[in-house]
């Protein structure tokens, strides 16, 4: 009975203990807006907000696509259960990010709001990215996984040009040290780096569906 | 406090060594090391240390604004002197490896009085006034700074410069070992920023030794810096060792850096986006509420003192 419970162990601690590890960013942020010391949000609270939600939603991005190069390095099948959960949080804090934006940055100026969607490239890159991961997020059930099939597989490789996108929002809004935008996109260049080589490795007869999108059962 | 006229300024204290200082003393009081000196003569020590602390000043009341200030803790912790490393932050943790004194600023280029001058004798001459003055940074945000200097132009004229000079360029300290941030190549360091004679010239123009009636604190760029209120802050160059007067227009470093962003004139202007966000509006630091964004004025609010030094001109071009 081993298997029953690694799979009790997955689903009553493992699975709680990350989602709430995925909560921590933004439990801190409450933490500073309720003024306690440690996670304070220091000068100006609207700017560090705003960039702890977006840089917890690439780091969430690129968590997401690390668990199935981790998978096979490890051996760890049981990795792929998190998966789901690890996108949703990145769309969460992305999702956030955005409405923060929208309310708080912008104040919620439809004008203005338009203008820099349009006029500036980097707000351009990180609202298409947001837009990309909208359907990955409502297609996440179990149920429409199973009615999508194949075309379920196809549609969740959004989910690289988006993370593409994210990256090059976080480094369009630089200033000059790009030292810690590098730092992503070199992560996110060994992660497709990675599923190119396998998938050439492996020949184009399994086609390229198999490493570039998680598999359906 | 009349005893504090014979102090020269480069012994004024900064705030980051006798904090250190203070630390050192509280650290031996509480190790029961404290027998070693008299309370009298700690209590003596800490006093004299404050005293000297404070710069004597005027507030001049003409060129400031009546906004409230930003509080020192803001002033003081968020702040941008990528000499100390990018982030907000770094300066407020980093600075204090920069040690303000002894310090000299060379003086060469088209003037006829040429040489080093040793701090206190750059700053004899002149009263030292309080000047309440927005700052603006090129990433749209500000605050209200009260700044404790002298005008430029007073201190340009004692160097007479020649007919030749048309600019004044400064050069802030190289030194990696004082300033870490220089080890990485974020920018083509040391860094430089220029004016034109005219800019130079102008009464709001100021170089600053001090905040909040004190000495500056590292990482507001002691101990001495330019305030050009009506210019985007990165124009306000830090810890200067240098100023030469020029015939031509310096090579400052973030036009450098990136031409297509950042102009020589630099001037605070919500008309001229910067190519990557809009400069229309911006986020006054420690305002309370996290929903005001201000509109921003024309150079910074200054266009009635600053706006005849550029009749003529296309801002959008010469942004």
């Amino acid at each position: 009975m081993p298997i029953i419970d690694a799979n009790r162990a997955l689903r009553w601690i493992a699975k709680p203990l990350v989602f709430l590890l995925g909560l921590l960013p933004v439990a801190w942020l409450f933490a500073g807006l309720a003024d306690w010391p440690a996670a304070s949000l220091g000068a100006n609270p609207v700017e560090k907000i705003q960039d702890t939600l977006g840089i917890w939603g690439l780091r969430f991005l690129l968590v997401t696509l690390a668990v199935t190069p981790l998978r096979d390095w490890t051996g760890w099948i049981r990795l792929l259960a998190f998966r789901r959960m690890l996108g949703l949080f990145a769309f969460f804090y992305i999702s956030l990010h955005f409405l923060f934006y929208l309310f708080v940055d912008q104040g919620l100026d439809w004008r203005l709001l338009l203008e820099d969607i349009a006029k500036r490239p980097y707000i351009t890159a990180g609202f298409t990215a947001l837009l990309l991961l909208v359907p990955l997020a409502a297609t996440s059930t179990k149920r429409a996984m199973r009615r999508m099939g194949r075309r379920w597989q196809r549609l969740h490789r959004l989910v690289y040009p988006a993370t593409i996108l994210g990256c090059t929002h976080f480094w369009w809004q630089v200033k000059a040290d790009i030292r810690e935008p590098l730092i992503y996109a070199l992560v996110l260049v060994t992660l497709l780096g990675w599923r190119w080589y396998r998938h050439r490795q492996r020949g184009s007869a399994q086609g390229p569906g198999r490493y570039l999108a998680p598999a359906v059962r | 406090m009349s005893s504090n006229t014979k102090i020269r300024p480069s012994e004024i204290t900064p705030e980051s060594v006798y904090r250190g200082r203070r630390e050192f003393l509280a650290g031996l009081a509480g190790l029961g090391a404290a027998a070693a000196l008299s309370p009298p003569a700690l209590a003596e020590q800490v006093m004299s240390v404050a005293l000297i602390e404070r710069l004597q000043y005027q507030r001049n009341a003409r060129y400031s604004t009546a906004e409230a200030a930003n509080s020192l803790a803001d002033i003081t912790g968020y702040n941008n002197f990528y000499e100390f490393g990018t982030g907000k932050d770094d300066p407020a943790r980093h600075a204090r490896s920069l040690r303000p004194r002894p310090w000299s600023v060379v003086v060469d280029g088209e003037c006829e009085l040429k040489g080093r001058y040793a701090l206190e004798d750059l700053l004899k001459p002149h009263a030292l006034e309080e000047r309440i003055y927005r700052l603006r940074c090129v990433e749209a945000w500000s605050m209200v700074i009260p700044w404790i200097g002298f005008p430029l132009g007073e201190l340009v004229k004692r160097f007479k410069p020649t007919s030749r000079a048309k600019y004044v360029e400064f050069t802030t300290l190289m030194d990696p070992k004082q300033m870490p941030g220089q080890r990485f190549a974020v920018l083509d360091w040391p860094y430089v920023e220029g004016l034109r004679m005219d800019e130079a010239m102008h009464p709001l123009a100021i170089l600053a030794v001090g905040l909040y009636g004190q000495a500056l604190p590292n990482q507001n760029g002691a101990p001495l810096r330019l305030v050009v209120p009506w210019k985007y802050g990165f124009k306000s160059i830090k810890s200067i060792v240098r100023i030469r007067f020029t015939e031509r227009m310096p090579a400052t470093s973030w036009a450098l850096s990136a031409p297509r962003e950042y102009g020589f004139y630099a001037n605070v202007n919500p008309e001229v986006d910067h190519p990557r966000w809009s400069q229309k509006r911006e986020r006054r630091i420690g305002s309370g509420s996290l929903l005001s964004r201000q509109p921003t004025q024309k150079f910074n609010g200054y266009a009635p003192e600053v706006a005849d030094l550029y009749t003529g001109m296309d801002l959008a071009r010469n942004f």
